[in-house]
């Protein structure tokens, strides 16, 4: 099998008959787009035998009508089990006057789906929608257009639903015509000029309801097709070999010795090898594991990196480059004249991705050109990097987009797609990688670790005055580990970016306070661990410092915890979320759990807020402490998301639930381990997360704003949860928790019973 | 060195040749072309490859596949087939009644663990039909969820077993008024 794989509707599965036992054939597993997708190159012509990205000044970039009256919508953004491709589909419905069950989507496709950035902070909704509604308000009044010319009638006359457009009666006769029979199959060949005046917020049928995703059935019945699912004809199977666990970034691991001989026992399998970057090919998968898993192969690894026990001494102790992210007032006279004054150092660990399914890619390269199939964010942005590592033209490069399991954020896929290019290149074969649980877990690129330093003041009248913050931490790596070791490329970090400043949304920005400074110290972060952005990026660490200082303001002032953050908050947004989350959970004033309990467990609860960079988040967890295990369990948490109008308020109660189980898990139980050569959390036992017996209760809320503008909900209340599980400690034993994951050794410790 | 095995999949015998210490998931996935187990740490840790061998949930991640010569094997597939026989019901449902109490509570996220969810579940509702809260978080203990799905499944399972029960009871003495009663109580 040679070049590029156009989507064509073959059958799934063919099983050849050969002497009694069943072979399998030629098989396109999974790697067919939806058959709707062939029909359309076929009927629409050109569709997806060229590379993109598709014009976006054209409406036929954005959608088709095929001749049955149902709409393909051509979306950018991938879907990540956060429901957000049904949520587009309900808006481009919304707009063309369909039923959801008229609008599909397919696949990203670098042939074939427009360019809209990659799927990051939470921006499908906010930034995406513009884009689709307009087009599809652009070309429901193209399709009007036509619709009058054929039935004689004036544009005013006309009504649409489901895709029916009908001349009113008037005593005479009605008359109806349908999209598809308008323009079914055919290119609207229009500009796309975002002219078209969309509908007024008023006249929503679809957007703001809550149709059911349109992924759940296949996904619950095994027919869903996951990148995990997806084979090629004449594939090998490889697997790649490195040191188990990531040795230091921009240190490196050099191959030391190979002996190929030592997999001569595994027919058929071999060793694929560029520079430093080794890998195995075999025709059946169980062969390429075991390849992996008994080839000799020692490696170089410098003992540079600071270990767990050195990691924030080092941190806190490196030449780092400052950048003053604000400045308001003066903080100093501020802080000088205060009645109450809080302040503490906090840290939080790198936590890993981990997403539950290890990534993977399916490549096929020859001389002149390639394919990759694989689960990026971003297939326009993997592309590029492909034709560099590859040595080919972008418009040689296509990349297809399956989804895998949750990702959260920048895991193991890019390099997995490039590791599977690599491969194949060297193979001269397609080829079929999927990563093993030590390569994602040890291979990462975790979320960074933070040191953070906050100081803040109060007045006698409970107003906050003042407020500084100062955080320390390394910024996204920018090079993938196969391009590092097939070619050399040298380390190199994010200049800007989440990472490049401590945000100002978290650290204290919810409330009024006159005197500001938050600085940003910047870690290089050569011989640390690589590092990229993990679902709401370090805003759980600036919470966990910030909403544990706020509330010792508080308790300082002798204010409720709640009453404290009302008395400091103006915007109605952040006073929303607050009092949500406040009245739901049945927040009473009382003073703190830890002085009226003093038994072996205590129980406390914390209200705080934080979100990732827009909307608004507000939470409110309970806690039970164990003071003699060290055992922090958190059972309840209640969490809320104002992000303007939300398009299916369903979804994104199902996304808090999940932000809320998931910060839990980080505050409670998520560190990587690593010693000064190697991470040695590699799997689900040395990288434990939350398991069904200690997961909370979760109480998920939206705070629907019909006349606001949509803004990202996929993260946004992970890091006020965050905070509220630090207060909820601090209320149950009356003394702050310093650091995160709050493991029994590090609550032992901060209770001074270490 | 690679052997003729047979193994029974789903009700039906099927023929592969493979080492025999192959894991029974790459056959499954590899030979038989089946998407319900999947890959997820290869070390029985997450349960993405959970399958039931003779009615009991097994990683079939790090049992070798003749480890299973001879006994029954079913997938997600299989199902729904497994509890019809299971129930004595004249007609296979298209999905089981964890299935479609998962589809009810819109429970999943990414859904990647969703194979094993409904694996375990299955199997503990095999054996306690009416599983408390606790019991239901004791025997989903070894199923790991990354999207953080738990309080959904639990509430799913606890519809499931509703149904199942309301499903027996009509089919034992089918009153209106039961069944009036069974829809109430699954809502």
């Amino acid at each position: 099998m040679n070049g590029v794989i156009f989507p064509s509707p073959l059958p799934r599965r063919e099983f050849l008959k050969t002497g009694g036992a069943l072979v399998i054939g030629l098989s396109l597993r999974g790697a067919i787009i939806d058959a709707r997708a062939a029909q359309d190159a076929a009927g629409v012509g050109m569709r997806g035998a060229v590379a993109g990205p598709p014009d976006p000044k054209q409406i036929d970039t954005w959608l088709a009508i095929h001749s049955d009256n149902t709409a393909t919508v051509y979306i950018g953004y991938v879907e990540l089990g956060q429901g957000s491709t049904t949520s587009l589909l309900q808006i481009s419905a919304e707009e063309l006057d369909l039923d959801m069950s008229q609008v599909s989507t397919v696949r990203l496709d670098t042939n074939i789906t427009p360019n809209q950035g990659g799927t990051y902070s939470s921006s499908s909704i906010a930034r995406g929608s513009s884009a689709i509604r307009t087009a599809a308000a652009e070309a429901r009044q193209a399709l009007l257009e036509m619709a009058s010319k054929k039935m004689g009638a004036p544009l005013e006359r006309l009504t649409v639903s489901k895709g029916v457009v009908t001349v009113g009666a008037m005593g005479g006769e009605s008359q109806s015509v349908t999209y598809g029979e308008l323009i079914g199959n055919q290119l609207f060949l229009l500009a796309f000029t975002g002219t078209a005046p969309v509908k007024p917020v008023s006249e929503y049928k679809l957007v703001g309801s809550s149709p059911l995703r349109n992924d759940i059935p296949e996904k619950v019945s095994g027919h869903y097709v996951y990148l995990q699912h997806v084979r090629l004809p004449g594939m090998l199977h490889g697997r790649i070999v490195r040191p188990r666990g990531q040795t230091a970034y921009g240190s490196g691991a050099r191959v030391a010795s190979l002996d190929e001989r030592s997999i001569a026992h595994i027919p058929g399998a071999r060793v694929l090898r560029k520079a430093d970057f080794v890998g195995v090919v075999a025709e059946r998968e169980w062969d390429a594991v075991r390849a992996a898993r008994d080839l000799r192969i020692t490696w170089e690894t410098p003992a540079v990196l600071p270990g767990n026990d050195g990691l924030y001494d080092r941190m806190r102790s490196e030449k780092t480059s400052d950048r003053v992210v604000l400045e308001r007032g003066d903080v100093d006279h501020a802080f000088g004249g205060a009645a109450h004054v809080a302040s503490g150092h906090y840290r939080g660990a790198y936590q890993a991705h981990a997403p539950f399914a290890p990534n993977g890619a399916l490549a096929d390269v020859t001389p002149d050109r390639a394919l990759v199939i694989c689960s990026t964010q971003d297939v326009y942005a993997t592309r590029n990097t492909l034709s560099g590592i590859l040595g080919l033209p972008q418009q040689k490069v296509r990349v297809q987009y399956y989804e895998g399991s949750g990702t959260y954020g920048h895991s193991c896929y890019d390099d997995a797609a490039q590791a599977a290019a690599i491969l194949s290149q060297l193979a001269g074969q397609p080829v079929r990688l999927q990563f093993m649980r030590w390569d994602e877990h040890g291979w990462d690129l975790y979320g960074p670790a933070h040191v953070g330093e906050v100081r803040a003041a109060a007045d006698a009248a409970g107003k906050i005055v003042a407020y500084q913050y100062d955080g320390w931490h390394h910024n996204w790596s920018a090079v993938e580990t196969s391009a590092q070791l097939a070619l050399g490329t040298p380390a190199a970090e994010w200049r800007d970016g989440a990472a490049q400043m401590v945000n100002p949304s978290d650290c204290g920005g919810m409330y009024e306070i006159p005197n500001v400074r938050l600085v940003n110290h910047h870690v290089s972060g050569m011989n640390y661990l690589r590092g990229a952005w993990l679902r709401s990026p370090l805003d759980l660490a600036f919470s966990f410092a910030s909403e544990q200082t706020i509330d010792d303001l508080a308790r300082q002032a002798g204010v409720d915890p709640y009453q404290f953050r009302r008395r400091n908050i103006t915007n109605e947004r952040w006073m929303g979320v607050l009092d949500q989350v406040a009245k739901a959970s049945g927040w009473q004033p009382r003073p703190p759990a830890s002085q009226s309990s003093d038994g072996k467990v205590r129980t406390g609860r914390g209200i705080a807020l934080g979100t990732h960079l827009t909307s608004y988040g507000g939470a409110v967890a309970f806690v039970e402490v164990n003071r003699e295990t060290g055992k922090v369990l958190v059972k309840r948490l209640y969490g809320a998301i104002d992000a303007g109008l939300a398009v299916n308020p369903a979804f994104i109660e199902n996304q808090i639930s999940g932000q809320l189980v998931q910060t839990a898990s980080r505050m409670l139980l998520e560190e990587v381990r690593f010693n000064k050569t190697n991470v040695t959390s590699l799997d689900w036992n040395s990288y434990p997360i939350l398991r069904f017996e200690e997961c909370p209760e979760v109480f998920p809320m939206v705070v629907q704003r019909l006349d606001q503008r949509s803004t990202g909900a996929g993260e946004e209340v992970m890091a006020a949860a965050a905070g509220a599980i630090g207060c909820a400690f601090f209320d149950a034993t009356g003394v702050h928790m310093p650091e995160f994951p709050m493991t029994p050794d590090r609550v032992l410790a901060a209770l001074g019973r270490a | 060195m690679s052997t003729e095995i047979q193994i029974r999949v789903n009700e039906r015998i099927h023929s592969v040749t493979a080492d025999p210490d192959t894991p029974l998931l790459y056959v499954l996935i590899n030979d038989l072309e089946l998407q319900g187990p999947r890959f997820g740490c290869g070390l029985a840790q997450c349960g993405s490859c959970s399958v039931l061998v003779n009615g009991t949930e097994t990683r079939s991640c790090v049992t070798p596949v003749s480890a299973v010569a001879g006994r029954s094997v079913v997938t997600l597939e299989g199902l729904p087939a497994w509890y019809a026989q299971q129930k004595k019901l004249a007609k296979v449902p298209a999905l089981h009644p964890v299935q479609q109490a998962l589809i009810d509570e819109q429970a999943l996220q990414c859904g990647y663990c969703f194979n094993g969810m409904i694996i375990q579940a299955a199997e503990l509702l095999s054996r306690t039909s009416q599983p408390t809260e606790a019991q239901i978080r004791t025997a989903m203990n070894g199923h790991l969820c990354r999207c953080g799905s738990y309080p959904r499944v639990i509430r799913a399972i606890q519809r499931a077993s509703r149904a199942m029960k309301s499903e027996i009871e009509n089919t034992s003495d089918d009153t209106l008024a039961q069944q009036v009663q069974a829809l109430e109580v699954a809502r």
